[in-house]
């Protein structure tokens, strides 16, 4: 383990964004304190240290913080540059790990996103069919990138097993939930693996929200929606 | 001659062994490169209608740029190469019927730019320029060396992709109340970047010109094109912006880069009349 570098992680703990900060700082062996944050009530801390977006995850190093959790990877990647490399070294191999976790974030996950606003059969079909196609994508990228080895950084974690892996957890949750095949074995085989292989990470494990959490959360998230609900049409009698 | 480019290969003798199949390919090829000695040829093959072209002599660099005058994004690329010094050839698309080598080199965004280098594609314009740094790393840097300044950086650039776009657009392509909201909104962005990123400038990236620089400065070639479609003045709500732009422009690697404010103008016109916007 590397000696105490004062190390702070603002956030919660279900977030995916979050998690990728924390498989990162794992993957270093950075010890880290973790600041739990409650997003309904946003601390003065976090506010002070992300007044742009106000959002988790921060990372504070010393006194100096880092926000939006992909350029806090990056950063990690350079500020500890002892322990296995996040990004590749070559610039070409560098530009299509930024492509991929590019496309995660601004392509793959705004669809899964969407899930939750898809009302009817058809609109979920479609989001489900954006969703597998990204996936196909993604499984391609890894043959190409993975090299025949168990990740998409090859041999370790790398910058797109990060951005992607982060979302396993709340893909199986919602795949429990709502009775979905969200990644089908059968479409993406190698990426079905890939995934175990993730979760199984000793950088990943014990970070990543297991499935029950989850769960029990959304039940929480539902209840707490319907009795906002109840108040609300109480409230306009 | 359109050019229809369909593979890239960066030396001659790269050319001849793939097209060792096709005499008359092979013997055009050796034939260009003896009697004229030219240091660019195109060749075409009659049954598969390919289009090599050869890049190994054209500039030291093998640099290709997939690109359209006008794109921001386009202009972000343009610039970075420019502070670099590299050389290289642009290939202009036509984004109403994208070529072949468009949709191959991108197949996923379809979209310019993509800069070819040594017949690798990279696309997406923060990561092109990140690229272009981090290749040619020993000239006129644009990231800083210090991995926190870095990272700074980096945030702020992904901030004004993320902010800048959408209400910039609101302004040239709606009327009305969405019009007024993306004028609106325009600001607000324009103002945070004033207050919390720039410090004292000259630049971002302070002393130096650098990564959030290049990020945002094509953005200002539009802003005569915002400004006639708004009715509103950039320069009234946001000067200290405006004077960063001024001085940005004052780098030869800018304004030679950037596109003329009608041409931006001119393209807001084109697209209002293709997606039917009065």
């Amino acid at each position: 383990m590397a000696a105490s570098t004062d190390v702070k992680v603002v956030g919660t703990r279900p977030s995916p964004f979050v998690n990728r900060v924390q498989f990162a700082l794992n993957l270093k062996s950075i010890d880290y304190e973790f600041i739990p944050e409650n997003l309904q009530a946003k601390s003065e801390l976090l506010l002070k240290l992300n007044p742009v977006h106000k959002k988790v995850p921060v990372l504070v190093h010393g006194d100096k913080p880092v926000c939006e959790s992909l350029v806090i990877v990056q950063y990690i990647d350079e500020a500890f540059p002892d322990g296995p490399s996040i990004l590749p070294s070559d610039p070409y191999d560098r530009s299509i790990a930024r492509f991929w976790a590019a496309y995660i974030d601004d392509k793959w996950f705004p669809a899964f996103r969407s899930l939750e606003y898809a009302k009817d059969e058809e609109s979920r079909a479609e989001v489900l069919e954006k969703m597998s196609e990204g996936l196909v994508l993604l499984e391609n990228a890894f043959v190409k990138c993975s090299n025949g080895k168990g990740y998409f950084g090859g041999d370790t974690l790398g910058y797109i097993d990060i951005a992607l892996g982060c979302y396993l957890g709340w893909l199986k949750a919602i795949q429990i939930e709502f009775d979905l095949k969200l990644m089908d074995e059968s479409k993406t085989p190698v990426l079905a693996k890939w995934a175990e292989r993730f979760k199984n990470h000793e950088a990943v494990k014990g970070t990543l929200p297991e499935t029950e959490e989850l769960l029990n959360l959304m039940k929480v998230m539902k209840a707490a929606k319907a009795a906002a609900a109840d108040a609300e049409s109480e409230a306009s009698k | 001659m359109a050019l229809m480019p369909h593979i890239l290969v960066h030396n001659f003798w790269d050319v001849l062994t793939i097209t060792i199949e096709n005499l008359t390919l092979v013997l055009s090829v050796h034939i260009f490169g003896l009697n004229f000695g030219i240091r660019r040829f195109w060749v075409i093959e009659k049954f598969t209608k390919t289009v090599i072209i050869c890049g190994e002599e054209m500039t030291s660099e093998n640099v290709f740029l997939l690109n359209t005058c006008p794109s921001m994004f386009c202009m972000r690329v343009r610039v970075a190469l420019a502070e670099k010094e590299i050389k290289y050839e642009t290939i202009d698309e036509d984004l109403t019927n994208k070529s072949k080598l468009l949709l191959e080199t991108n197949p996923i965004h379809q979209q310019v730019p993509v800069l070819i280098h040594n017949g690798k594609p990279i696309s997406e314009s923060l990561i092109i320029v990140q690229y272009i740094d981090e290749v040619w790393h020993h000239k006129n840097p644009l990231m800083p060396s210090d991995p926190h300044k870095k990272a700074q950086a980096r945030f702020w650039a992904d901030f004004i992709d993320k902010k800048v776009f959408g209400p910039a657009r609101k302004i040239w392509s709606a009327k009305g109340e969405e019009q007024e909201a993306g004028k609106k909104e325009f600001i607000e962005i324009l103002k945070i970047l004033e207050g919390e990123a720039l410090g004292d400038g000259p630049y971002f990236g302070g002393e130096t010109f650098g990564y959030v620089d290049v990020a945002l400065i094509p953005v200002y070639s539009w802003f005569y094109a915002f400004e006639t479609c708004g009715n509103f003045s950039i320069e009234a709500e946001c000067p200290k912006l405006v004077g960063w732009a001024k001085n940005c422009m004052k780098r030869e690697s800018v304004s030679k880069s950037l596109a003329d404010p009608m041409i931006a103008y001119e393209t807001v016109l084109f697209l209002k009349k293709l997606f039917g916007i009065e």
